[in-house]
């Protein structure tokens, strides 16, 4: 047990996936020698050999059309998307193949194929290195989406996402590689090393895909976040007095439906929170399941804090970011409705 | 005469249209047996020439020439000769199956068929074809049941894919036949991550990647491309080139000059390219990329010349935009007509023979017609249960789908 950053316990996950099972392949650009623009696979080319940890052209679609056929060779790739923002090109082998091999062959052919995505904004990325487009990939049949939100659960994620007989779609919050970040820009930024949740357990573990958890048990209103929204919401909530309870949903999809309506139901409010754009966000789904599923219980419309719907933008980095202001204004209208 | 200093843009165009008169008088057919073969390790800049000839083996006498000639058996060719004759006939009987609605949609493979099931005959066991939707010879060649390929075309109660898939797009792992895709040359990179993954695990087998030519020109022919000569992956990269990608003439793909086999050589890539309807010479070139691969010398490029003779699909009429004609006009043949007269020319076949198998191999496909229509046609008989429509998307079915299922009354 030592404290981790993200970074650390991404590359532990591997580690531990790579030495464990020696079908689990990791490459992608700048992966191999060098270890990753975000460090985050640093030494797995060392340890496990040029054939297991590689570097790939750059090329997206063929980072993930080569992991689907050694996939169905029988390997497990792990395989890095340098930023979320340049999945594009890879979108086709995504959606229309890894995502229904199973399905189409009738299980004659899988794709256990992992694909770690550094995602969303806070970093002054600009319009290609802050994007989320998570509702993308909830969007198709076939795919799951993580979004881990600390250390601890991006290891037991990310080993449980390449045992995963499925794809898996890893979404990792750079704005979180580092420390957790409540959205307070102009305060200096506190280490992993020194939150609980950097506590990264030695080993193989796992954290089950589709499983909720709550991070902050409250009865006024249920918020629900995923990734760096986590600490925005639990700033909100403190700076706001209000008794939120804040779901980290972890995964997408798989969605873990019986966390949210049983939160929804005993608090009767709900606030959905993500940096995407908000028309047709995943917020959108949120809200629709918790109006389907506890509209009986509702005392207030649920209200979504979301990107603008804009290209992510540079200069006005922080009047984009849904920051803890803006969630706590949401908190407090949800309150008085 | 253009205005001085002003652009023009280009647009390819074949050289005939419908109305017109067939002409291949401008496309350059090299003699059987002319083109040399090259030692399995050669260095790919000594053979550049071989992308811009055609490898040949059957004259026009029937006979086999050249050192690309005897490497199959008279019993082999004549294996041969029945897998193409089968397809041909399977092919026939289920356009018909269309037509009369059996089933929605079919391709035919017509002037093709020496391409997968001569190809089929170089690859061992355990290796992986990445076909597209036009090389079911692959599977014909390697004695999958027609029932089965018939029951996934019907979607009917014993569809291996549960109704799940449009028909011809069959999967077999056994028979060394990927799932495939309707979504255009996505397969090809694939079969490279397959040879990568082969080659990752110290194996011996290798993979082969099919794509037509107007799919060439798809960004995951290049991904392909790039990946297997980064890597030196031990795939056979085949394309082809049958003139046509539904209405559009290969120029709209591959441009003005060059050939398709060409664009291997930029990424070091040894290509070659072959008379597609040439049976003994497919076969010749299958064997030397496959034994190249198998002795981990990398990659290799084909390209197939033949002739797209039937329509594109049972949804197309090419007579709106080519000669009626112009499949008969094609200088290469008809590649079960020429491994035929080859095997009358050896005295090892004759014209009543090739009768009379006719007629058998009919009987046999109609036979497998009938059995598989006892398991039911797309709108009549035993159909796929609404159950399959959910089950297979995930190894584990997960909530939401399980609620989706319950609303659909299951």
């Amino acid at each position: 047990m030592a404290r981790k950053t993200m970074i650390e316990a991404i590359r532990d996950a591997m580690d531990v996936a790579m030495g464990l099972d020696e079908r689990v392949v990791v490459f992608g650009e700048d992966v191999g020698f060098f270890g990753g623009v975000f460090r985050c696979t640093q030494g797995l080319q060392a340890k496990y050999g040029k054939s297991r940890c590689f570097d790939a052209p750059i090329n997206e679609s063929g980072i993930v059309g080569a992991a689907i056929g050694m996939a169905a060779y029988g390997l497990k790739p792990c395989v890095e998307i340098q930023f979320a923002d340049y999945m594009y090109p890879a979108y086709d082998q995504l959606t229309q193949e890894a995502s229904r091999l199973r399905y189409r062959s009738n299980g004659d052919f899988t794709c256990p194929i992992v694909v770690r995505m550094p995602t969303g904004g806070g970093i002054f990325g600009g319009q290609t290195h802050s994007q989320s487009p998570e509702a993308l990939f909830t969007h198709v049949s076939g795919l799951k989406t993580v979004v881990p939100s600390n250390p601890s659960d991006a290891k037991g994620l990310l080993i449980a996402a390449i045992e995963d007989p499925d794809p898996v779609i890893f979404l990792e919050p750079k704005r979180l590689y580092n420390g957790p970040f409540d959205g307070h820009h102009d305060k200096p930024v506190t280490p992993w090393s020194k939150h609980e949740l950097g506590e990264v357990a030695d080993g193989h573990y796992t954290v089950p895909l589709g499983k909720a958890v709550i991070r902050r048990p409250g009865n006024a209103v249920t918020v629900l976040a995923y990734g760096t929204m986590v600490y925005v919401a639990q700033a909100a909530a403190e700076e706001t007095g209000i008794d939120a309870e804040i779901i980290d949903l972890r995964t997408l999809l798989p969605l873990d439906l019986d966390t949210v309506v049983e939160s929804v139901k005993k608090t009767g409010r709900c606030v959905v929170v993500h940096e995407a754009t908000l028309t047709s966000g995943f917020g959108a789904e949120l809200m629709s399941l918790v109006q389907e599923n506890c509209f009986y219980h509702l005392e207030a419309p649920v209200v979504r804090v979301a990107g603008w719907d804009t290209p992510y933008p540079h200069a006005q980095e922080w009047d984009y970011f849904p920051g803890p202001a803006r969630v706590g204004r949401a908190l407090i209208a949800t309150m008085e409705a | 005469m253009a205005e001085a200093g002003k652009l023009r843009f280009h647009v390819p165009e074949p050289e005939v249209r419908p109305g017109g008169t067939p002409d291949f008088s401008n496309v350059p057919i090299p003699k059987a047996g002319s083109v040399p073969k090259p030692p399995i390790d050669v260095d790919p800049r000594e053979i550049r020439d071989l992308a811009f000839s055609i490898i040949r083996v059957l004259d026009r006498a029937g006979e086999s020439v050249g050192p690309w000639a005897g490497m199959l058996s008279d019993e082999e060719l004549l294996e041969g000769l029945r897998h193409m004759m089968t397809l041909r006939a399977f092919d026939a009987r289920m356009q018909m199956a269309q037509r009369q609605g059996k089933t929605s949609f079919y391709m035919q493979h017509l002037g093709e068929e020496a391409v997968s099931c001569a190809f089929r005959r170089a690859l061992d066991k355990g290796d992986m074809n990445f076909p597209t939707y036009r090389q079911a010879g692959l599977l014909i060649a390697d004695d999958y049941p027609m029932v089965t390929m018939m029951n996934q075309i019907y979607s009917n109660e014993a569809d291996p894919l549960k109704g799940r898939q449009l028909p011809i797009m069959y999967s077999s792992k056994e028979h060394g036949f990927f799932s495939i895709s309707g979504n255009l040359a996505t397969q090809y990179i694939q079969a490279v991550g397959w040879a990568m993954a082969s080659a990752i695990s110290g194996d011996t087998r290798i993979a082969a990647a099919w794509i037509g030519d107007g799919s060439t020109a798809e960004s995951d022919f290049h991904s392909a491309l790039v990946f297997a000569s980064t890597y030196k992956a031990p795939v056979i990269l085949n394309i082809v080139n049958n003139q046509w990608a539904i209405s559009t003439f290969q120029g709209i793909a591959r441009g003005g000059a060059g050939t398709f086999a060409a664009r291997g050589l930029g990424f070091g890539i040894p290509a070659l390219r072959v008379d597609g309807n040439d049976y003994l010479a497919v076969h010749a070139v299958a064997k030397w990329a496959a034994e190249r691969a198998r002795a981990n010398l990398g990659p290799t490029l084909i390209e197939y010349v033949t002739y797209r003779a039937g329509a594109h699909s049972t949804s197309d009429d090419p007579s709106a935009y080519r000669p009626k004609a112009e499949s008969e006009a094609w200088p290469l043949g008809d590649p079960v007509v020429r491994l035929k007269n080859h095997l009358v020319h050896r005295g090892v076949w004759s014209d009543e023979r090739h009768a009379q198998a006719e007629t058998e191999i009919l009987e046999t496909v109609i036979a497998a017609q009938k059995e598989a229509e006892s398991h039911g046609t797309l709108h009549a008989g035993g159909k796929p249960s609404i159950r399959d429509m959910f089950e297979g998307l995930y190894a584990e079915m997960p909530p939401h789908l399980r609620r989706q299922r319950q609303q659909a009354g299951i």
